[in-house]
């Protein structure tokens, strides 16, 4: 591993040995919701992640959506957290600042026994008092979206459907439980767990240990490892890969709601809706994997997916694709979510297998959480009087009015100097964004907060400029930015260091 | 049974890209008979593919005080072929200082070719 | 609001040319907009030679080419301003830009010309299949990487397409000591020119794989190896002819495209086929006073041909802020025939020609010993035996402007006729 810009995140008390009250694992979504909400009170609390940067995992590669709740069946609890997340999140984007649209969404029918499977997600709706779910008839479909395949039947409409950029949201969770105290490690993976008479003793990767009163289960598709490295095994994850194709801007307005499918026997389909940055997302397609790390896209999956959305959207345009990825749900044993502490260690809590709907899902999954931790402290959790619920806002420059370029770039002229050309993305936000408490440290850190690389061309033309000034900003060599993970490394040395050749 | 010495040459003097057969003829004037070419520019490219070949070769050069730290060059006129490498390693110590005038002379004579090798851009001191 | 006469987006070749060019066609006020730090655009990164036959009689490299035409627009003083990165072009022919030193920039333009250049086709634009670590670059982000920058972006290297920018890499990572492992290419033939195959592969021993393409990209964090199998007719890959490569780094030279956002922008027509915009005899796009020129318009494969058109662009803007534009003329539709891909000009009003009209076009194969044929409804206007045409070389033919005054034809179609198709 290098040293340097991989060393800036770290505990101040795990390095003194101190004891925290809470330490969560896993810097997802989830992970950094449960850190936010606990970071309204007087608690010491630790975010420990493996990987170099927070929103590394599921967070960073899944469908983007906000479900409005009417598809988890309303008995289980992702059913319940569904329903009860979809809301919070207005208030949570005006707090945080990240992209989130409530666009609706559309589930389509192509025949009379998925139409049946609509009028059963409507019933489930209504029990879980999701608003405004009703059944359109084929005509109010086909005229308000034209690009539709003449063969839907008929489809459900949810006005509270949403998109919103899922990093962005567990970033802005991280900044701000940092903001409000939170300790964040990185590159920190824990290798052991030891119960101790006051708690807990974790053992890191690099041979450090950590001392907490309470552990929180957050680690995604490894939550059953960290589980049972203290407690009786109950569950197992699995990894369910979904491959997702990612379209050029031009073809945003394709559609503009979520197209899901009905679900059938076969799976949930594959979805077409754009995305808070106005691109097209299409996907996924579900498949288990050995590997939890097994992020690869492939031919024949890719072919499912295309054909897939093209049932929803004939003329979907494929020759605009900018990016294909993959990203992996992490699916209990138990068909549902694991939230609440493990029967034989009272202070290991889990908020494990949250597959989807685990975004949507994400703001009260931590509010439940939030309560288990008090009783595993013993009661009732003393508010911060200094708790602030807003994060330092950015600027956005592509997003701003020409008056509010104007007087941004009159602060500083560093927001006059594009980066990204394809996103419009200027130096004052890349390197705002590596100053931020929960910095960029990498080319896709950077990339995640700030977009540069995000648009089409990919990084073509302006990642050797974002390398050029997190080298700057972080005082190390060029030579030594990395990608993402701490192996991922760019360059490969100075030029004329002639050796062999062919 | 006596073979001949044959090569085969694929043209580069225009995009056609002939497939060319040099061989060797002591009567031809060149001491080569070419076949397989449309042109006679052809014909003389394959005798020298053959006999005595020559690249440009381009490069660059490490520079202080300029806007990059990476200087362009070339070799003024073709070299030979075989001294490719060689010249990437001559190159690599030079270290020029800006300003640098395009078509500056950055190492003379190299191998006693009689070829300069020589700046390909100007750049100008900066800070 | 600044006015301007001629706005010049863009300062690669295709801008410096149409700036100069528009100057000495009359134009007072010219400016160009450049995003980058320097002239010259991708130029500067091109440091290998083969540039300049055309225009100069001689082989110049891209930073020689560039130079050339950076000292002409300084000798004549025509006005530039670097890291200025235009944000809106309107069909009103309102500019907006900004840069650290002028800020927001406003400009009121008679006439305007874009020269944006192009940008390269991604991985994800082709879909390859497999992780997605550090070490995939286009190689065009190599090769700014290796020729600005002085990092090396690999040791083992496997390069997918054969088009110029590619075959070029090969070379240039050879010669810094990396070792070039294959080339793949997914058509039967190669896109680069034959010239570059031999001194870029043979000159280094690097195997060229015609009709391959890449099936698997290996390795989470950095490149760790990369698969290639054979492909059928229709470019689907054939189980069995998989090779494995151990290798730190894939190169993409998988095509260029036309860099349009501000022409959409301003509501200006493009062509589906080439992605530039449509484009008349004065490389005029669909709004009036508004012109493009270079690889905007559509990929050349010399910059020789893109100064010669941006010329003509410049000068036509010159005389469009003078007035001295025919604009309600006869317009003739030309169009790309058999085996032709597409043609530029697509419109054509002969009373602005001078005494040739160029047109610049790609065929769609490779032909050999076939006729090149231009016919005004139905006349033939043009016609050329070629020993060889591929789509990775562009054709020009030249036709004379007075046969089309005098004609009026309604269509001008271009063809290829006889010869054979070729699969090397």
């Amino acid at each position: 591993m290098r040293s340097g810009p991989y060393n800036h995140f770290t505990g101040s008390r795990m390095k003194r040995g101190e004891m925290y009250d809470v330490v969560i694992i896993g810097a997802g979504v989830i992970g950094c919701g449960i850190a936010r909400e606990l970071s309204r009170y007087n608690l010491s609390i630790l975010i420990l992640e493996k990987e170099g940067d927070v929103a590394d995992g599921t967070t960073k590669a899944n469908s983007a959506i906000v479900h409005a709740g009417f598809d988890a069946y309303h008995k289980t609890v992702n059913g319940q957290m569904n329903a009860r997340g979809n809301p919070m999140y207005d208030r949570l984007a005006a707090e945080l600042d990240f992209p989130f649209q409530r666009i609706g969404s559309l589930v389509l029918a192509f025949s009379e026994e998925e139409l049946v499977s609509l009028r059963e997600l409507i019933d489930n709706a209504h029990v879980l008092k999701i608003p405004g779910v009703e059944m359109l008839a084929p005509e109010t479909v086909h005229a308000k979206h034209a690009n539709l395949s003449q063969e839907v039947r008929g489809a459900l409409w949810a006005p509270t459907g949403a998109i919103c950029g899922p990093w962005e949201f567990a970033i802005a969770l991280a900044e701000n439980a940092v903001e409000n105290g939170a300790e964040l490690a990185l590159n920190t993976q824990v290798t052991a767990i030891q119960k101790t008479d006051a708690g807990f003793r974790l053992s890191t990767a690099a041979g450090g240990s950590i001392e907490s009163r309470v552990v929180v289960n957050a680690a995604g598709v490894y939550a059953d490892i960290i589980h049972n490295m203290v407690a009786e095994p109950f569950f197992e994850i699995n990894a369910k890969r979904g491959q997702y194709f990612l379209l050029d801007k031009s073809a945003g307005d394709i559609v503009d709601t979520v197209i899901f499918q009905a679900p059938t026997k076969a799976g949930k389909g594959v979805l077409v809706s754009p995305t808070v940055h106005g691109n097209i997302i299409v996907g996924p397609d579900a498949e288990y994997v050995e590997d939890r790390e097994d992020l690869r896209t492939t031919g024949p999956q890719l072919d499912f997916v295309r054909q897939a959305a093209r049932q929803s959207v004939p003329n979907i345009p494929f020759g605009m694709n900018i990016t294909t990825f993959a990203g992996l749900r992490a699916e209990s044993s138990t068909r549902d979510f694991i939230i609440g502490p493990a029967e034989d260690v009272p202070s290991f809590i889990n908020a494990a297998g949250m597959k989807s709907p685990g975004l949507s899902a994400a703001p009260a999954v931590a509010e439940e959480v939030v309560k288990h931790v008090a009783v595993a402290l013993g009661g009732e959790l003393k508010e911060r009087k200094d708790f602030n619920p807003h994060r330092r806002p950015a600027a956005h420059f592509a997003e701003s009015s020409p008056e509010k370029q104007a007087e941004l770039i009159a602060t500083d002229p560093r927001f006059a100097r594009i980066v990204c050309r394809c996103e419009y993305v200027t130096e004052a936000e890349v390197v705002d964004v590596i100053h931020r408490k929960v910095g960029a440290r990498s080319v896709d850190g950077v990339k995640r907060r700030a977009r540069p690389g995000g648009g089409r061309c990919q990084g073509g033309f302006c990642s050797p400029r974002v390398m050029e000034i997190l080298a700057r900003e972080l005082g190390i060599d060029m030579g030594d930015v990395v990608k993402d993970g701490p192996g991922s490394y760019i360059l490969t040395g100075r030029t004329k260091a002639v050796e062999g050749g062919n | 049974m006596y073979k001949p010495e044959e090569h085969n040459v694929i043209c580069t003097v225009c995009p056609i890209g002939c497939r060319l057969t040099v061989i060797r003829e002591e009567h031809e004037p060149d001491g080569y008979k070419v076949i397989g070419g449309v042109c006679k520019r052809g014909e003389k490219f394959g005798v020298k593919e053959v006999t005595d070949p020559t690249r440009t070769v381009t490069s660059t050069v490490a520079i202080e005080g300029g806007l990059l730290p990476r200087l362009p060059v070339r070799t003024e006129k073709d070299i030979p072929k075989h001294l490719n490498y060689e010249l990437m390693k001559l190159i690599s110590s030079v270290k020029l200082q800006a300003p640098v005038k395009i078509g500056e002379v950055v190492v003379a004579n190299v191998f006693d070719t009689g070829v300069n090798v020589i700046a390909t851009r100007s750049m100008r001191a900066v800070k | 609001m600044q006015q301007y006469e001629v706005v010049i987006v863009g300062g690669g070749p295709a801008g410096l040319a149409a700036a100069i060019e528009a100057r000495k066609n009359g134009a007072q006020s010219v400016v160009v907009l450049e995003r980058d730090r320097e002239l010259g655009g991708i130029l500067q990164q091109c440091i290998h030679h083969g540039f300049g036959l055309v225009v100069f009689n001689e082989e110049l490299t891209g930073p020689e080419y560039a130079e050339r035409f950076i000292d002409e627009l300084m000798k004549l003083g025509i006005e530039y301003r670097l890291e200025t990165m235009v944000l809106e072009v309107n069909a009103d022919k309102t500019i907006r830009a900004i840069s650290p030193n002028d800020g927001m920039i406003e400009i009121q333009a008679k006439a305007i010309v874009l020269n944006m250049g192009c940008r390269e086709r991604t991985r994800g634009a082709i879909a390859i299949p497999g992780f997605r670590p550090a070490g995939v670059f286009s190689a065009g982000t190599a090769q700014r990487f290796v020729n600005m920058e002085g990092y090396m972006v690999g040791k083992r290297v496997v390069i997918l397409g054969s088009g110029d920018i590619g075959l070029i890499m090969a070379r240039r990572m050879a010669l810094e000591g990396a070792k070039v492992l294959a080339v793949a290419e997914i058509m039967p033939y190669s896109g680069g020119l034959t010239r570059n195959i031999v001194q870029c592969l043979h000159d280094y021993d690097i195997p060229l794989y015609l009709s391959h393409t890449i099936t698997e990209v290996r390795g989470k964090e950095r490149v760790e190896g990369v698969t290639i199998a054979e492909v059928d007719e229709n470019r689907k890959p054939m189980t069995g002819t998989e090779k494995h490569y151990d290798c730190d780094t894939l190169l993409l030279s998988v095509g260029l495209i036309p860099e349009n956002e501000l022409s959409r922008g301003a509501g200006i027509q493009l062509d589906p086929v080439t992605g530039g915009p449509i484009v008349n005899e004065a490389m005029e796009t669909s709004v009036s006073g508004i012109f493009a020129s270079g690889n905007v318009v559509h990929v050349h494969d010399l910059v020789d041909w893109v100064t010669e058109e941006s010329r003509r662009a410049g000068a036509y803007a010159a005389r469009y802020v003078q007035n001295k534009l025919v604009e309600d003329a006869s317009v003739i539709a030309s169009r790309p025939g058999d085996g032709i891909g597409y043609v530029v000009p697509h419109k054509v009003r002969p009373e602005n020609l001078n005494d040739k009209l160029a047109i610049f076009m790609r065929v769609k194969e490779v032909f050999h010993d076939a006729k090149l044929v231009v016919k005004a409804d139905g006349e033939v206007v043009y016609s050329r035996k070629k020993r060889h045409m591929a789509p990775g070389e562009m054709e020009i033919v030249q036709v004379d402007a007075q046969k089309l005054k005098d004609l009026k034809p309604a269509e001008l179609l271009v063809s290829v006729e006889g010869g054979e198709t070729v699969h090397v």
